[in-house]
């Protein structure tokens, strides 16, 4: 396939990147490129200025934050790297078993975190999970640093918080506290397939917190169905009476592969069973 | 970039794909290009020590770095890897077109797992897709290898 005619900078620096992005128009970051690379092919994209982060190695690493509440992820971390990391398998392994899950090997390979989330394509796996979880964003552009949260972050199909001249640099994710339990479930299209839609559950001393994947242009917090369970009773058949009414609640897309109803209905499922095995595994 | 041992120079579009940079330019045909969109695994190169789909990469994101092609698995006097002897033994390729792809996978896989589960295989080749054998032989081809304890 011939792609359109495009210019190409491969910056040293976050800071000589971030210059680059904000002085050209129609600049765009490049990261594993598993996404933008094949939407340049459809001409779906056209970017003038490709600006390829691979040598930006202080955005692949996975570390604490300093005084160890957070797992800082960087932008350009491979899902690769989260399934192998000993810090994700320590404080968070959600995120490795969900890593694991997506496309195959050679895509995980390449395609970042910090990509996935940028494109922001409502069946993306990290979307619904870094809502679930409660993650903050932190981007940077020549005027400094910011951060977002998830619920600011995410913000329409393939639409962000990140804007022009500006680049996500790190994803926090709270580190797992006993007693908490995290589980993503859902429904593919094939066994490691797109999902049709998905649910993201995490269980702790402090409540549930449920996120939807697509249903809506971004992931969608079943706050219903969590102040249901704040009670605490995560029997089957408290988690299955919370849900209830929650697929009429949504406003899901139709394609292809299901219609708006049963894309609610599949939500809903989800939503039960990610509750379910997360309350499980909060048990210990 | 250095490609299967061999350092190449090259003035490219910044637009150009891996594989038809490795295919038009450089001639090594052997990757093939299957669906170009990244699912079918039949553009499968080794980058540095990991498999990676070439249709899903510019020429110019590999600058610098060390491809290998299905071309730079057999020696140069045409003696077959174990992998590949294991591929003509448990007949595991039909018409060929996937077999480039599936074998830099399982190559990737087997220097980094000598001995894979038949699991760990079909884990290992999720990203390729074969229309002929019904994957069968092919898995059967990778875990005999492990078996072996030879690549």
């Amino acid at each position: 396939m011939l792609l359109r005619e495009v210019e190409y900078a491969r910056p040293a620096t976050v800071e000589e990147a971030i210059t680059l992005l904000s002085e050209h128009d129609g600049a765009r970051a490049l990261a594993g490129g598993q996404t933008l690379v094949n939407v340049m092919k459809a001409r779906a994209a056209s970017p003038d200025v490709l600006v390829d982060l691979a040598d930006l190695t202080e955005l692949r690493t996975i570390s604490f934050s300093a005084d160890q509440s957070a797992l800082e992820i960087g932008a350009m971390v491979t899902n690769t790297m989260v399934i192998s990391s000993s810090e994700v398998e320590v404080a968070r392994p959600i995120l490795a078993e969900v890593a694991a899950t997506i496309a195959d090997v050679q895509i995980r390979n390449r395609g970042t975190v910090g990509g996935n989330v940028c494109v922001n394509d409502p069946t993306n796996h990290y979307p619904p999970l870094l809502a679930a979880l409660g993650a903050t964003f932190t981007i940077r552009s020549t005027s400094g640093e910011r951060t977002a949260s998830a619920e600011e972050f995410f913000v329409g199909v393939y639409v962000t918080a990140v804007s022009e001249g500006e680049l996500l640099t790190k994803i926090s994710v709270p580190t797992r506290k006993p007693g908490t339990g995290d589980a993503m479930a859902g429904i593919t299209l094939g066994a490691h397939g797109t999902y049709v839609a998905s649910a993201v559950a995490t269980v702790s001393s402090e409540g549930v917190r449920v996120a939807l994947g697509c249903v809506s242009s971004v992931p969608v917090r079943a706050m219903v169905m969590e102040e249901r369970l704040a009670g605490g009773d995560l029997s089957e058949a408290a988690v299955r009476a919370a849900a209830e009414g929650l697929a009429a609640s949504l406003d899901p897309p139709s394609d292809v592969h299901a219609n708006a109803e049963y894309r609610g209905h599949l939500a809903e499922v989800s939503a039960v069973r990610a509750v379910l095995q997360a309350a499980e595994r909060a048990k210990g | 970039m250095e490609i299967n041992g061999t350092s190449y120079e090259r003035d490219v579009p910044a637009s150009l794909l891996l594989v038809h940079f490795l295919r038009d330019d450089l001639d090594l045909t052997g990757t093939h290009v299957g669906c170009d969109t990244g699912s079918c695994g039949a553009c499968t190169v080794q980058l540095g020590d990991e498999a990676i789909k070439s249709c899903c990469m510019l020429a110019v994101q590999a600058d610098g770095a060390s491809i290998t092609t299905v071309e730079g698995l057999a020696s140069d006097e045409g003696e077959l890897t174990p992998l590949q002897q294991s591929f003509h033994e448990y007949h595991a390729l039909q018409c060929g077109y996937c077999t480039p792809g599936m074998l830099m996978s399982a190559t990737a896989l087997l220097e980094k797992n000598p001995r894979p589960s038949e699991h760990e295989v079909k884990v290992a080749l999720q990203g390729n897709i074969c229309r002929c054998t019904g994957y069968w032989n092919i898995i059967e081809a990778v875990v005999a290898v492990g078996e072996k304890g030879t690549r």
